[in-house]
């Protein structure tokens, strides 16, 4: 059974398409597992027993009628912020605690078409504002490498989850590093995609300008099965582009050797406040890639510094209306007060939790007359030169080499009480989401408490086919990304 | 009152917001063809404010808009982008309206418009004509709609996402009229164009005027206010001539007037205070990220201008000018495109159609106007009239050249209108064509000389209402077929035999 649940999706397809295991007999392993792992990591904020059972039978019946697709029958879990037909999604919020959508994100409707099954709704921070998954209002999710420690944010459900085997894949989603740093934490794979490459029609927006979907997964490979599967344009997301499609099988098949990659180092990214632990890991990672054939060099991006401030701008004000909707009239918590103006602020008092509240005021502050273009239209020019930054760096370079997080998985409870500490968490993956660049984290070692550290490989634009098949060619020579954190019941249950 | 009324000017801006007739709504997909429907029945995730629900943008919608913009002779962005105005209303299901702000769609325009009393209740043939500059004119969707029932508030969503044009003016109006003049002439052009109803009772057509008093001759504009729930074109007109007699009377007391949002009591006649003056409300505008910016290339505006049709004023100026029309002829033909290209298909159809363009006026006017009304066909939809333009016209020719008489036409038109047939065809189906056989018509005349000697003495005595019955006598007797002109002076000559 333990072997069936850390399955890569590959492998689960191969079992499946042999008839050597049902998607039934797959999907129970994977139920069993978050009953008994679930109350010690809650990963999830809703588990979908029966309709995982049904769609794992309908697509059993789909592999017998010999249909193939690359998640049929594969279990799958997705993030609470994609809105899933007749499945509660809250966004981590206690304002839609009791929301149902009638209808399907596009990534949802993608896996549902292509008959994977779905296990539940993964925990995550309160509309994706977070690095740590401590500010969902469903509580906190641990990091199965060490249950005191945080998962990292705010795709926190969906890492532990592809750590823990609770699913073979994960849905989640990356404002400023929401699916790599919890990758990097929690020891999985995790693909920030271009931004405009997956369509986020049905993504309950935190700050839509930076908002990607994409996937946590158990490999590289895995990971290049998911963007096949979610990738292309939209005709609901007028942001959304059309690529070349990822070639699976070239990542598959990835040369062993990585002859004639250059590979940049940017400078900016191992300063002081990085974790010694982290900067070996990476620098060892980086020292691999040379061992195989990579030209490495440093490079510059001057304005990664800018970067956080640019960033803790923009998101907010992009946020703060995006949550605006949320005001007890449609949907969701109401508060009845004495009048309009008392219910808003009585539903929307109750429902937010103080993160989320944080940056609305910040972003309302931004965009206030008279502070418009000190804050928001500085910001966004700092965005163009951040930009601007990774042009030139891959004008150089095929590739940028990084830490993912200056820290390996801190203490819950530790960065609570200081939000700009939490929010230096992402100093390192905020500046590829400002310039709309893709990026994965894999993990590269870890810290001699055993908690897992990531590498971020950096792409261009709709780069993702070189930065997969590196990846790629990295885990063929190292096997970081399989070793599973030790989740013995036992240990567990004291 | 009307001498001391030289003493304060009214300078007058008005905002419009215009509903576009597209078939769906501005960012969805939802019919926007949703007057009288039940409340909530056109709405989907997007409209709705559904948690991550995104736009899309409405070409068509934005073809419209072009099309007013260049109607109103204003220049097209050929970059813009789309921008959240954010505020709290129920009626606005994200917190924020998707607008444009820093970059309209169109902007620096003007509009001629004639300025004529119509309150006076007779017609002016003279009118001024005044030159309205357009501000702006920008794309944005609509609200929601409230309902307040006892205690409890109800939200129809259906209008929600609907596409607007709201349309700035500098502030160049001077009058109740020029007001009423603008927004009529707006409101044609919008129809002329096919892009919306403006139709005001319906609130596919709102307008705000914002208005001030200064003294004559002053270049600083006095204290504004802002008049709003104005459902007609003629409240427009009355409410904006009562404030400017309620604030005259103020002003010349020594008094000071409000800055406050004024309502529009329709029953009573007067304006209300709705709201009183507040602080300028912060929007908090920033680009929308969920819509690429709108590039408009030189390709698509050539396009889109050519859908542009001539409108209204110029067809009247043409009217006046090419067809010797009066203004009032012109102001009635042209009232309506429908009629308006009717009209013309007429004159086109006829030989040197501009010299008989009157004689086709009078039969729209009249003849056309006439079977329409008593068919309840509004003008709009003339088109679906059996009858078409180049029929009228043969039927004008065959009068010309006494093929019928005018009152034998009128019946071959009323036929031509029920059946579509071709006006000689009915003629000789009928037999009406007209008797112009001299030697016929010298009989008929004869005998009815014979059969009315007393009235033949009294026509010789100079009674001339009498010769008309005679003629009528004779008419009768060829079934209202015989040439009326030679009838005329055969009964002439024959009554000029019996004078002694
Ligand atoms: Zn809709």
């Amino acid at each position: 059974m333990r072997a069936l649940c850390s399955l890569t999706i590959a492998e689960a397809r191969r079992l499946l398409r042999e008839r050597a295991v049902s998607a039934r007999e797959l999907t129970f392993a994977y139920l069993e597992r978050i009953q008994q792992l679930e109350p010690s990591l809650h990963a999830f904020i809703s588990v979908a027993t029966e309709l995982a059972i049904e769609m794992a039978d309908a697509a059993d019946r789909r592999i017998a009628r010999g249909e193939d697709t690359p998640l049929l029958g594969v279990p799958i879990a997705i993030k609470d912020v994609l809105v899933t037909r007749d499945l509660r999604t809250t966004a981590g919020s206690r304002i839609l605690e009791n929301y149902v959508p009638t209808w399907d994100a596009t990534v949802v409707s993608k896996l549902r078409a292509m008959g994977a099954v779905f296990l539940g709704k993964l925990n995550c921070d309160e509309f994706a504002m977070g690095s740590s998954t401590e500010n969902s209002a469903f509580g906190v999710t641990r990091n199965p490498w060490r249950l005191d420690r945080v998962p990292g944010g705010s795709s926190g459900g969906s890492a532990v989850a592809v750590a823990a085997d609770l699913c073979c894949a994960a849905l989640g989603t990356d404002t400023g590093g929401s699916i790599r740093q919890p990758a990097a934490l929690c020891g999985v794979t995790g693909l920030k995609n271009s931004y405009g490459r997956i369509s986020r029609y049905g993504l309950i927006a935190f700050a839509s300008s930076l908002d990607t979907v994409g996937a946590l997964t158990k490999d590289a490979l895995d990971a290049a099965i998911m963007l096949q599967a979610l990738e292309g344009r939209d005709p609901n997301d007028s942001t959304s582009v059309s690529a070349p499609p990822v070639d699976v099988h070239a990542v598959e098949h990835a040369p062993e050797k990585l002859q004639g990659l250059r590979v940049g180092v940017p400078k900016e990214y191992f300063t002081a406040g990085i974790q010694d632990e982290v900067e070996e890991a990476v620098r060892a990672a980086i020292a691999q890639l040379e061992a195989l054939g990579a030209r490495v060099q440093e490079v510059s991006l001057p304005r990664t510094e800018l970067g956080l401030a640019a960033y803790y701008i923009i998101a907010p004000a992009e946020a703060s209306a995006n949550l605006a909707r949320f005001d007890g009239v449609k949907y969701g918590l109401r508060v009845t007060g004495n009048d309009l103006i008392d219910t808003y602020c009585r539903t929307r008092g109750a429902g937010f939790g103080a993160e989320v509240k944080r940056r609305i005021m910040l972003g309302t502050y931004a965009l206030s007359a008279g502070y418009y273009d000190a804050y928001y239209v500085r910001a966004q020019k700092v965005r163009t030169l951040i930009k601007q930054d990774f042009e030139q760096a891959f004008a150089q370079v095929d590739i940028l080499a990084a830490p993912v997080s200056p820290t390996t998985a801190f203490p819950i409870g530790s960065k609570t009480e200081d939000p700009l500490q939490m929010y230096l968490a992402d100093v390192f993956t905020l500046p590829a989401s400002l310039a709309g660049v893709c990026a994965i984290s894999i993990p590269c070692g870890f810290d001699r408490l055993g908690l897992p550290i990531g590498l971020q490989l950096i792409g261009p634009a709709f780069g993702e086919q070189r930065v997969l098949q590196v990846a790629r060619t990295y885990q063929m020579h190292t096997d970081f990304h399989l070793r599973k954190p030790n989740l013995d019941l036992s240990s567990l249950a004291s | 009152m009307t001498e001391h009324e030289t003493d304060y000017e009214v300078v007058i801006g008005m905002e419009t917001h215009i509903e576009l007739d597209t078939a769906s709504k501005m960012f969805c997909a939802c019919s926007a063809q949703c007057f009288g429907a039940e409340p909530n029945t056109h709405v989907c995730p997007v409209c709705l404010g559904m948690p991550g629900a995104l736009p899309v943008i409405n070409r068509r919608a934005v073809e419209y808009a072009m099309m007013v913009g260049l109607a109103l002779n204003c220049q097209i962005a050929r970059f813009t982008f789309w921008e959240r105005k954010s505020y709290w209303y129920p009626d606005l299901p994200k917190g924020y309206q998707i607008s444009q702000y820093q970059y309209p769609l169109c902007y620096d325009g003007w509009i001629d418009v004639d300025v004529r009393d119509v309150a006076s209740g007779t017609w002016q043939e003279h009118a001024e004509r005044r030159r309205i500059r357009i501000r702006r004119a920008h794309l944005e969707e609509d609200t929601g709609k409230l309902t307040h029932i006892g205690n409890f508030s109800y939200v129809d969503y259906n209008r929600s996402g609907v596409p607007l044009l709201e349309i700035v003016t500098e502030p160049d109006l001077r009058s109740a009229n020029e007001a009423y003049a603008y927004l009529s002439a707006l409101q044609q052009i919008v129809r002329y164009l096919g892009v919306g109803t403006a139709d005001m009772e319906k609130g596919a057509m709102r307008c705000e005027p914002n208005m001030s008093l200064r003294p004559k001759g002053s270049h600083e504009l006095g204290v504004k206010v802002e008049i709003k729930n104005l459902n007609s074109l003629r409240a427009v007109r009355d409410a904006i001539a009562y404030e400017i007699e309620r604030q005259t009377r103020i002003l010349r007391s020594g008094g000071s007037i409000q800055q406050v949002t004024l309502g529009w009591d329709e029953a009573r006649g007067v304006t209300y205070i709705q709201r009183e003056k507040e602080s300028a409300h912060d929007y908090r505008y920033f680009p929308e990220p969920d819509l690429p910016p709108l590039q408009v290339d030189e390709a698509w505006l050539a396009e889109v201008r050519a859908r542009v049709p001539e409108l209204a004023l110029a067809r009247q100026d043409r009217y006046r000018r090419d067809f010797g029309l009066s203004a009032y002829d012109a102001v009635v033909l042209t009232a309506d495109r429908a009629v308006a290209d009717w009209f013309e298909a007429v004159v086109a159809a006829l030989p040197n159609g501009p010299g008989r363009a009157k004689a086709a006026a009078n039969w729209v006017q009249s003849e056309l106007f006439r079977v329409m009304k008593s068919r309840g066909i509004p003008n709009s939809a003339v088109h679906t009239l059996p009858v078409k333009p180049a029929q009228l016209a043969e039927l004008i020719m065959m009068v010309e050249r006494g093929v019928i008489n005018h009152h034998t036409a009128k019946h071959v038109f009323e036929a031509m209108c029920d059946s579509g047939a071709d006006p000689q065809c009915i003629v000789e189906e009928r037999g009406l064509a007209q008797v112009s056989d001299a030697a016929a018509l010298r009989d008929v005349v004869e005998a009815v000389v014979a059969a009315h000697p007393q009235q033949v003495q009294q026509v010789l005595a100079g009674q001339e209402k009498v010769f008309g019955f005679l003629v009528g006598q004779a008419m009768k007797a060829t079934r209202g077929k015989g040439n009326a002109q030679m009838i005329h002076a055969l009964l002439r000559e024959a009554i000029e035999r019996q004078r002694a």
